[in-house]
């Protein structure tokens, strides 16, 4: 009886062998890739709300402080969305005609409220406190990117666990002065990481990398 | 069928001088004592048989298809996004609301004539939590298991939501229309078919109202009914001093108590004060040992028996002989008695410690002794020369006081006769509570308009011709005293959830009035608060009231912001009346003690199953009270302190009582979980009762507890335990006599946790005497070796910021569960209902271990609560596989429940068995007015995941957040773990043990302190502090050896 396979068979287990554990791992590095892209994290897509809102108009065009809507930012763990009234407060004056507006004119009218759609939604076994951040020099743009520019809205990071944790390793790297947390296009006038450490110092940062710190 | 052997446990528990076999110090059980080999099995299971195991009937192949099917599903589900979310912000924010940070406002809890000052935290409007008031001037803060189970009960999702008539869904307008014509047609009648019925009411408002209509009506009647009282109390007061007085305590001032079956740290208007006060007595450091003394006689265990330095079990109906005795010791003019043979000694030493301590003694009577008792107790507290200083007499808080029985006992004849022709029922359930030869329910049959008022479409409403919906305290406008007297005004924390009314709105409607809650309420202090006013009537006149500096207030508004914003009526509470013994007070008293206890021993019947001439005694029960908590999963699952039952009631009998009957002989009690069932006859009725072999019953006496065998009471509450409403008379409510007991070949399953979590007895609690403490402080700290920490393959951990820690003291503790409750509420603790605790799977993180120490017929008992140790070597940490614990940098042992993939292998390794996993999906995802409770800062675990306890985690980092925010080191004392708010005594000290200043870190230092299971170097942030007892040499003879607690 002759044989089945022929010598050149070899080759193709050799081939296999090697390619296998290839494949096994391009299926890996493809499923890693994956778990990071945008596709999953929602990172970078624009959200659909009620109103179209632009922060480019607002912040960008009026320079509207962040706080004059995300009242407690620096107060407690939620920045808030601002209730219908502070959209009053200058749409009462201005623009009082717009058809665009009128989902808030009926909502003061009503007193139903605005149903924004979230953007930025951690997951509910973590607990981010906004004012903690603010505090030690965290700025806005930080984590949520150029929301002077963009004229919808989406968000700018990951907001993956991985992301959180490069700043909690090593926070010098992002760090920067009190003053200038609510500024957009911020530049460190000088070496990121020199300012970054004396800043941990100055604000006596800890780098807290402890499960507790977030989950609980 | 298998032998327990109560001689042999006997026998084992008195060899305790180290020759032959001994027995163990501390035990929780007869089954661990008799070393059953079922025990053993358990002992050496991490879970009870079946806890850990799969048994549903599918066969094994069924179960890889449909977990093939769930993994290739969820594998599916995780591919998915997140669904989008929502926010919906305010039109107009409200001020002072800041989302994310919970508000905290002051109100009571308003429960069976008293109030308990509660704080409470509300998270979007939404209550979640309730914390003690500390800056309230009677109980300082503390509260109880049920003002803690009180925000469960207000979402309870079987409370009644509309307006029932005849049965039908009705409008509220055709109800207060009905009102209003019967009220205006009662006028003419000047009232004299209209009753009242209501449960004790402190409020002073809704007093005021009734008494209005009450004047306006002379001929109507007020009734006030709570099935568990202080009717005696009362009696007594005006037995001895010609009116209804309140006693009010102050055990601050007290060197030597005695207790006649009261439970005076557990139970009654003042136990969160007394338990606090009787704390800060007994705390001891080195050269300041002074501490008080408290002797308890008493007819079944309770909390401050636990507490006791001498406890005698007596039957109910020989402490009125005791009561005598003791006081005619005392020289009180006209007593007379013939202590019981069993208690002559404990007479004459209280009768010398007594008189040793003139001044600073006192003597309490409980409920459940007749009123003569009482008298006899003021009477030795006025011969005592106490009045005044440890104790003091005020009126009393509720504002229509009677005796309770026998005006309900009139008012179903009245209802019998048909001469009632409009009842309206406020907040009470007699159909269920009252003594069942009272028959209510028909007798309510016979009233035209009966109206009942209830949180629940309980018994009573189910005999009502009109049912309304009752408002949570957390939802209405109230005022309310404190056993002090002091009158918070309740305030709502939410709008009322369902189509509710408060009793100030029935009665309103009854006077013609539609009126709100808040109109009443403010109405009534308008007309109050500056003293201009004298018609407060029962509510009691106010005089000018002034802040708590003694400053007036200067406007109503003024007034109203302030004590709304401290949570009491500064100046309200009773001032101390000067009292005088009435002549012949205490020689009504030996009639009632002369009932002797010779006359009615233990006649056993021919048969060797049945013993006769049996007593009754009646308590509230520990969890659900009187039966109104019966709907609550919260305190239904919570073990009860002694029998650690949970979701049941059981008889008690002690274990000769259990040996006579034949119990001993063929109990084939399987761990605690399996218990016999017997008849129990008086009066030719017959109730099956499970019966349970309580350590420290007295001998011929059967403990019922009140509250259960509930058939309206809603979903969790129906169907469960055994009514022992049907043994209670109005004529002997609390005390019954010649009982019997048959046993039955049938077994009754409970759900009981006292085996459950074993720590292998190795020198868990510690006590010692006052002498050995004075001898040895450190007496505790010898009764194991403990490793240096040097002993350690593994390096030290560091911590440069905190180091968090808690101490437990011992001595404190008298095992209430308003901590357990707390820890439930606090951190979103499943209910898993009574199968799953007979598995095993009970989901508290705190457990109370109670231990009984000697003899089965007369123990000790000590309680220890045992949540995680936080180990600085934590054998947990090491076996996990996937890093879902975790060591923290500030001494934390935290547990990731995202990682957890449901080993189980952390809790196999935890020596101190405080790790529960969720077996099932215990957490209920779907009732929306649950879901409200929840609070927002602990995540809700599901299925498949372990869980612990995280020294509140949430509270830690939010105040370490505060902290930075403000710039700032956090303050000791700033972080209030659940379990320490809520405690009463005191007993729980949580803080950074890198601040050597802190509270903890001194509690650390103490000499008492040591830490549980040491031995095995864990190192357990969590130390105890050892219990000192305090006993009368002349009693207890002072033991030769070191302190007991466990083997060098």
């Amino acid at each position: 009886m002759s044989q089945i396979f022929n010598r050149s068979a070899n080759q193709i287990a050799r081939f296999s062998l090697v390619g296998g554990a290839l494949a096994v791992g391009l299926v890996a590095w493809l499923g890693l890739l994956l778990m990071r892209s945008d596709f999953v994290t929602g990172a970078n897509a624009n959200v659909t709300q009620p109103v179209q809102f632009s922060h480019a108009h607002h912040v960008g065009g009026l320079g509207i402080d962040c706080r004059y809507c995300h009242t407690t930012v620096d107060s407690a763990r939620f920045a808030n969305i601002p209730p219908t009234k502070t959209c009053m407060n200058c749409h009462s004056q201005i623009w009082l005609t717009s058809s665009y507006l009128e989902p808030v004119r009926e909502s003061f009218r009503t007193g139903q409220s605005l149903v924004w759609n979230r953007v930025h939604d951690l997951p509910d076994f973590v607990y981010f406190n906004h004012s903690v951040h603010v505090k030690k020099g965290v700025g806005c743009e930080t984590c949520h990117g150029r929301i002077d520019q963009m004229a919808g809205i989406y968000q700018a990071s990951s907001l993956q666990m991985e992301w959180c944790i490069t700043c909690h390793r090593a926070p010098e790297q992002f760090l920067r002065p009190r003053e200038a947390v609510y500024q957009m296009g911020y530049h460190p006038a000088g070496d990121q990481l020199t300012i970054g450490r004396d800043l941990v110092k100055k604000y006596d940062v800890k780098s807290l990398t402890s499960c507790s710190t977030c989950h609980r | 069928m298998r032998d327990i052997d109560l001689s042999a446990i006997r026998a084992r528990l008195a060899k305790q001088d180290g020759t032959g076999q001994t027995g163990p110090a501390f035990w929780r059980s007869l089954d661990e004592v008799a070393e059953t080999p079922e025990f053993a099995a358990m002992l050496h299971r991490e879970f009870p048989e079946g806890a850990s195991e799969f048994t549903d009937p599918a066969g094994r192949r069924d179960f890889l298809r449909l977990m093939g099917a769930s993994i290739a599903l969820a594998g599916a589900a995780a591919c998915t996004r997140q669904p989008t979310e929502h926010i919906v912000p305010y039109v107009k924010a409200p001020e002072d609301l800041v989302p994310g940070k919970p508000l905290f406002f002051a109100t009571a809890m308003p429960f069976a004539g008293t109030a308990v000052p509660v704080l409470v935290e509300s998270h979007m409007g939404r209550p979640t939590k309730i914390e003690p008031n500390p800056e309230h001037p009677f109980t300082h803060g503390g509260t109880d298991l049920f003002a803690q189970a009180s925000v469960l009960e207000l979402y309870d999702p079987d409370r009644s939501q509309t307006v029932m008539g005849k049965g039908e869904i009705r409008p509220w307008s055709e109800l207060s229309l009905a009102l209003t014509s019967a009220g205006a047609g009662q006028k003419g009648a000047g009232g004299g078919g209209l009753r009242i019925l209501s449960g004790a009411v402190t409020s002073p408002t809704l007093a005021a109202q009734i008494q209005g209509l009450l004047t306006a009506m002379p001929q109507a009647k007020w009734i006030q009914y709570e099935a568990i009282g202080n009717d005696n109390a009362r009696a007594g007061s005006k037995l001895a001093f010609g009116d209804y007085l309140e006693p009010v305590y102050r055990l601050d001032q007290a060197d030597v108590i005695l207790s006649l079956d009261a439970d005076l740290l557990d139970a009654g208007a003042g136990k969160l004060r007394y338990a606090r006060d009787f704390a800060t007595r007994r705390q001891v450091v080195p050269g300041q040992t002074a501490m008080n003394r408290l002797y308890v006689a008493e007819s079944s265990p309770s909390n401050t028996g636990s507490k006791s330095d001498h406890r005698l079990s007596l039957k109910a109906r020989e402490i009125p002989a005791l009561a005598g005795a003791i006081a005619a010791g005392l020289g009180v003019a006209g007593a007379a008695g013939q202590a019981p043979a069993s208690a002559t000694a404990f007479a004459t030493e209280v009768v010398k410690d007594l008189q040793a301590h003139r001044g600073r003694a006192l003597v309490v009577a409980g409920e459940r002794q007749p009123a003569a008792v009482h008298a006899l107790a003021h009477a030795m507290n006025a011969a005592l020369g106490s009045v005044g200083t440890t104790v003091v007499y005020t009126q009393t808080p509720q504002a229509n006081p009677g005796e309770g029985f026998a005006g309900l006992r009139d008012l179903v004849n009245e209802m019998n006769a048909g001469t009632v022709a409009v009842l309206v029922i406020l907040g009470a359930n007699p159909v269920f509570t009252a003594p069942s030869d009272l028959k209510f329910a028909s007798a309510m049959g016979k009233v035209p308009l009966s109206v009942h008022l209830g949180l629940h479409r309980d018994e009573t409403a189910a005999h009502s011709q009109w049912h309304v919906p009752e408002t949570h305290y957390l939802e209405t406008w109230s005022d309310a005293r404190t056993g002090d007297g002091t009158v918070t005004v309740c305030q709502p924390l939410i709008e009322p959830m369902y189509e509710c009314r408060s009793a100030h709105e029935l009665v309103a409607a009854l006077s013609g009035e539609i009126k709100t809650p808040l109109e009443i309420v403010q109405g009534f202090w308008k007309a109050n608060w500056d003293g201009r006013s004298a018609s407060a009537g029962a509510g009691g006149a106010f005089g000018k009231l002034t802040d708590t500096t003694g400053v007036d207030f200067a406007t109503f508004e003024k007034f109203w912001r302030r004590v709304l914003h401290d949570g009491f009526v500064p100046g309200t509470a009773f001032a101390p009346k000067p009292v005088a013994l009435a002549a012949g007070a205490v020689a009504a008293a030996p009639a009632a003690a002369a009932v002797s206890p010779a006359s009615s021993g233990v006649v056993p019947n021919s048969s060797d199953t049945s013993v006769g001439g049996l007593e009754v005694t009646f308590h509230a029960d520990p969890s659900v009270y009187d039966g109104r908590f019966a709907n609550n999963g919260w305190l239904q699952e919570l073990p009860k302190p002694f029998d650690k039952v949970c979701w049941d009631n059981v008889a008690y009998i002690s274990p000769r009582t259990a040996e006579q009957l034949g119990v001993g002989e063929r109990k084939p009690v399987v761990y605690g979980v399996e218990v016999y069932l017997a008849n129990l006859t008086v009066n030719g009725h017959t109730l099956q009762v499970p019966l349970w072999i309580m350590p420290g019953q007295p001998d011929g006496s059967i403990a019922l507890h009140l509250g259960y065998g509930r058939t309206h009471a809603g979903r969790i509450g129906n169907g469960l335990g055994y009514n022992a409403n049907f043994f209670r008379y109005s004529s002997t409510p609390w005390v019954l006599q010649g009982a019997s007991l048959t046993l039955l070949d049938q077994i009754y399953n409970v759900a009981c946790t006292q085996g459950h979590f074993q720590m292998e007895n190795r020198a868990l609690i510690r006590v010692g005497t006052r002498t050995q403490f004075e001898h040895d402080p450190t007496f505790a700290q010898h009764m194991a070796h403990v490793p240096k920490p040097d002993e350690s393959m593994y390096a030290p951990w560091k911590y440069e910021g905190h180091a968090w820690g808690m101490a437990i003291d011992l001595n404190s503790c008298n095992g209430c569960n308003a901590c357990v409750v707390a820890c439930v509420a606090e951190n979103n603790i499943p209910v898993v209902g009574k199968l799953q605790v007979m598995k095993g799977r009970e989901m508290h993180w705190l457990r109370i271990d109670r231990y009984w120490e000697g003899s089965p017929d007369a123990p000790s008992v000590h309680f220890q609560p045992v949540a995680c140790q936080q180990c600085e070597n934590a054998p947990c940490e090491v076996v996990c596989p996937v890093g879902a614990t975790v060591h923290s940098d500030e001494g934390l042992n935290d547990m990731v429940y995202n990682r957890c993939v449901g080993t189980r292998y952390c809790s196999h390794n935890c020596p101190y068995k405080v790790r529960r996993f969720n077996f099932l999906l215990y957490a209920d995802w779907d009732t929306p007015t649950l879901k409200m409770q929840r609070n927002p800062d602990v995540t809700v675990r599901s299925r498949g995941v372990m869980e612990k306890c995280t020294y509140c985690v949430q509270r830690i980092n939010t105040a370490r957040q505060q902290a930075k925010i403000e710039d700032r080191k956090i303050k000791d004392g700033e972080i209030v773990t659940a379990c320490e708010a809520a405690c009463p005594t005191q007993a729980i000290v949580f803080g950074d043990l890198n601040d050597k200043n802190s509270r903890v870190a001194k509690a650390h230092a103490d000499p008492r302190s040591y830490g549980l299971l040491a031995e095995l170097n864990t190192r357990p942030r969590t130390t105890y502090l050892a219990a000192v007892r305090n006993p009368n040499t002349a009693l207890t003879p002072e033991p030769a050896g070191p302190a007991t607690g466990g083997h060098h």
